[in-house]
């Protein structure tokens, strides 16, 4: 119907691309299944020939599979890695055509018109698809025809690439699966049956899309092979007709391909986050800069400076020959107004200076602290890199918390003075307990409203009631205090549905102690465990 | 001698702190500038600061850590910040005594940036190119609970006298307050 040179297409169906892509790298002739977890079950994703044959099949729960066959060998299913092969596969198939597509997600569709010459006739091509297939480990069902639906169909349900379409099944014609049910129901079970049967009736029972399929398979309706787009490469290169071994030769190199790297990134709307440098001695060896970036960036002369560190602890050797920059990690970045606003440049400048500060400490060391949703102290906040969390400001909690925290430290038990018997309260407030000499003695001011609103407080039994007081007299690294006020306690349970390190002594009251030295402590005392500890210093 | 003139630490100078309220101090000086604030320590250093409890002085969201392996790098990450001047102020955690090269790079390094500049001494390990020493201590207040009362002490200082305060920080007008000079 439509008038010009007959198209060649070829249809590569890998029927088990997820299975042959495990299998190819460590072959074991056992039953062999993926499992996804689908529909709220473990189920068979992709399986090996052997387990076909012991009578398991795809959309199996992998329970049923093992009582079928209990020496079955399972692997989690990887469909995003089953992706990246199939963008592989589609990048060697260029080698026949430069027109490929991938075809759902186990498919290729070449359009190999005017290329089948190369390889001599089309039934060499096709040998040579499958040798190269068998020899990668990959099941390979080949299609040909003059459309794309008619390659489709002989690749899934033809016995050969040029098998007679008539006779094929129905279901090669892309159609959902209940319209097959449909048309075999009917007694229409081969292509060549369908052609024959009236248009009308079935456009009417199944819809237009039966027929539309039906004229791509018989060429009546066109549906052109769309070849896939390279993505990106953002790598320059200069090779040098001299060897050059200055650090100012090097950075001018440097400087003409961040040139041509950021126009690169620029017209693709795209920052740098990662840059790798590679400089080939004359000797052949080389030697790679990474240089990680605090934030997206394709600014050449922000960037040029950011090399300089890293570029003079370079040995140069006889001399370097050639420079590779790739931008290993890219981000978008969009386009950016430009102004003259202050407010605008000082995220920038920010985000220079943590990129210079991390190309000498690491840029995982610059960090920030984040708030964290916990009350265990040590978990209420977290230590992140500055360049991949933004600052979050946190709500300030009602307990004081020190302004310094360390690891507890235990006081010293033989210099330590209790001030007496341990208080006993109930409800979980602490009442204030003035000592027998208000000037002399520790004072306990109770922090009611403290106990009472705080989920971590919690009313314990009898046993876990006794809170005695912090010591009057205590030793701690090596020096001596003595207790003039303390504050508290808060209690503090550990998190019984998580391990946490340190919180094995189990509950913990904790207490700000000021002691007459001057110096405002943090203190807790495990009752489960019974020994004092400090953990932090107050402003 | 009531009004501290040397507080805020004058810009474009690098100082020095010691005591055990070192930090507190810091933090303090640092509250006065409205901008960012790094804090380089070595990465050994196990004290973490608490982000609530410096909440009472400056948002923590506006602290940048270094984490530096050596002295070394603590030293050379300071004279970059406070070369570029990006973060006004640059508390910078001292394990070794500064020569006074170091110092002086410092010293110029804040002058270039316009910033400020404060090292945690231990005690006796100060520079002679720091600009004022102080020395920071807790005192108990006998008055009140839940009090922040310090005393901070200039110990070296190179455009004025030294001198001693008792001072207090207020967590809900941000701000200090002088309560009495102190005795000597």
């Amino acid at each position: 119907m439509f008038a010009g040179m007959p198209k060649d297409i070829v249809c590569m169906w890998f029927a088990r691309l997820p299975s042959d892509r495990v299998l190819r790298m460590r072959a074991m002739d056992v039953p062999f299944v993926l499992s996804l977890r689908e529909q709220n079950a473990e189920r068979i994703y992709c399986l090996n020939r052997t387990a076909e044959r012991v009578g398991l099949q795809r959309g199996m729960a992998l329970a049923d599979a093992r009582s079928f066959c209990p020496d079955l060998v399972v692997h989690p299913a990887r469909p995003d890695l089953d992706r990246r092969f199939l963008a592989a596969l589609r990048r060697w198939a260029t080698r026949y055509c430069p027109w490929v597509s991938r075809d759902g997600v186990d498919g290729l569709v070449l359009d190999v018109t005017g290329a089948v010459h190369l390889w001599g006739d089309l039934a060499a091509m096709l040998a040579d698809m499958q040798a190269h297939a068998a020899r990668a480990g990959l099941g390979l069902h080949l299609g040909h025809g003059a459309t794309r639906g008619a390659a489709w169909a002989r690749a899934h349900y033809g016995a050969t690439p040029q098998a007679t379409l008539e006779d094929l099944d129905v279901a090669g014609l892309r159609v959902p699966a209940s319209v097959v049910v449909g048309l075999q129901r009917l007694g229409l079970r081969r292509i060549g049956d369908l052609e024959k049967a009236p248009r009308g009736p079935l456009a009417r029972r199944f819809g237009a899309e039966l027929m539309m399929r039906l004229d791509q398979v018989m060429d009546r309706h066109p549906e052109p092979v769309t070849p896939e787009q390279e993505p990106p490469h953002f790598g320059v290169r200069l090779t040098l007709p001299e060897p050059v071994g200055l650090c100012g030769d090097v950075m001018a190199a440097l400087a003409r391909l961040l040139a041509t790297l950021c126009q690169k990134l620029k017209a693709h709307e795209a920052g740098a986050r990662v840059i790798v440098v590679q400089l080939r001695r004359v000797d052949q060896a080389s030697q790679q800069i990474t240089l990680r970036l605090a934030a997206p960036m394709r600014d050449a002369a922000r960037m040029l400076p950011l090399f300089e560190r890293e570029v003079t602890g370079i040995d140069a050797g006889f001399g370097i020959d050639q420079i590779r920059l790739e931008a290993a990690v890219v981000e978008p970045l969009a386009h950016q107004q430009l102004g003259s606003a202050a407010a605008t440049r000082t995220p920038d400048r920010l985000s220079d200076l943590i990129t210079r500060i991390g190309t000498r400490i690491g840029l995982e060391n610059v960090q920030r602290i984040v708030p964290a949703d916990s009350h265990i102290p040590e978990r209420s906040f977290q230590i992140l890199p500055a360049a991949f969390s933004p600052p979050e400001s946190a709500a300030r909690g009602t307990h004081p918390r020190p302004l310094v925290m360390f690891d507890p430290e235990p006081l010293n038990p033989t210099a330590m003075v209790v001030a007496g018997p341990g208080q006993t309260n109930t409800g979980g407030a602490c009442a204030p307990v003035d000592g027998a000499d208000a000037g002399q003695g520790p004072r306990i001011s109770g922090q009611a409203a403290g106990a009472a609103d705080s989920p971590p407080v919690v009313a314990a039994g009898p046993a876990r009631l006794i809170r005695p007081a912090p010591p009057e007299r205590f030793r701690w690294r090596r020096m001596v205090f003595h207790t003039g006020r303390a504050i508290g306690p808060e209690r503090i349970a550990p998190q019984w549905w998580d391990h946490c390190e340190g919180w094995q002594g189990g509950m913990r009251d904790y207490w700000r102690v000021e002691t007459r030295e001057g110096r405002r402590l943090w203190l807790f005392y495990t009752p489960q465990n019974p020994d004092w500890f400090v953990q932090g210093e107050f402003l | 001698m009531r009004d501290m003139t040397m507080f805020p630490l004058r810009a474009g100078r690098v100082h020095e702190v010691c005591g055990p309220s070192a930090i507190g101090f810091a933090a303090v000086a640092a509250a006065q500038t409205a901008s960012g604030v790094l804090y380089i320590r070595e990465r050994w250093h196990t004290e973490q600061i608490h982000p609530s409890g410096l909440g009472a002085i400056l948002p923590p969201e506006r602290v940048l850590l270094a984490r530096p392996a050596n002295h070394t790098d603590a030293l050379a990450v300071a004279e970059e910040a406070l070369k570029d001047g990006v973060l006004p102020f640059v508390i910078i955690g001292i394990s070794q005594p500064l020569n006074l090269r170091e110092g002086r790079r410092l010293q110029l390094a804040a002058k270039a940036g316009g910033t400020t500049g404060l090292c945690l001494i231990a005690q006796n390990m100060g520079s002679n190119a720091a600009e004022t020493r102080w020395r920071a201590s807790p005192v108990f207040d006998r008055a009140y609970a839940d009090s922040t009362l310090m005393r901070w002490e200039i110990i070296k200082n190179k455009s004025g006298t030294n001198g001693a305060w008792h001072v207090r920080w207020d967590a809900e007008r941000h701000c200090m307050h002088v309560v009495c000079p102190a005795p000597e």
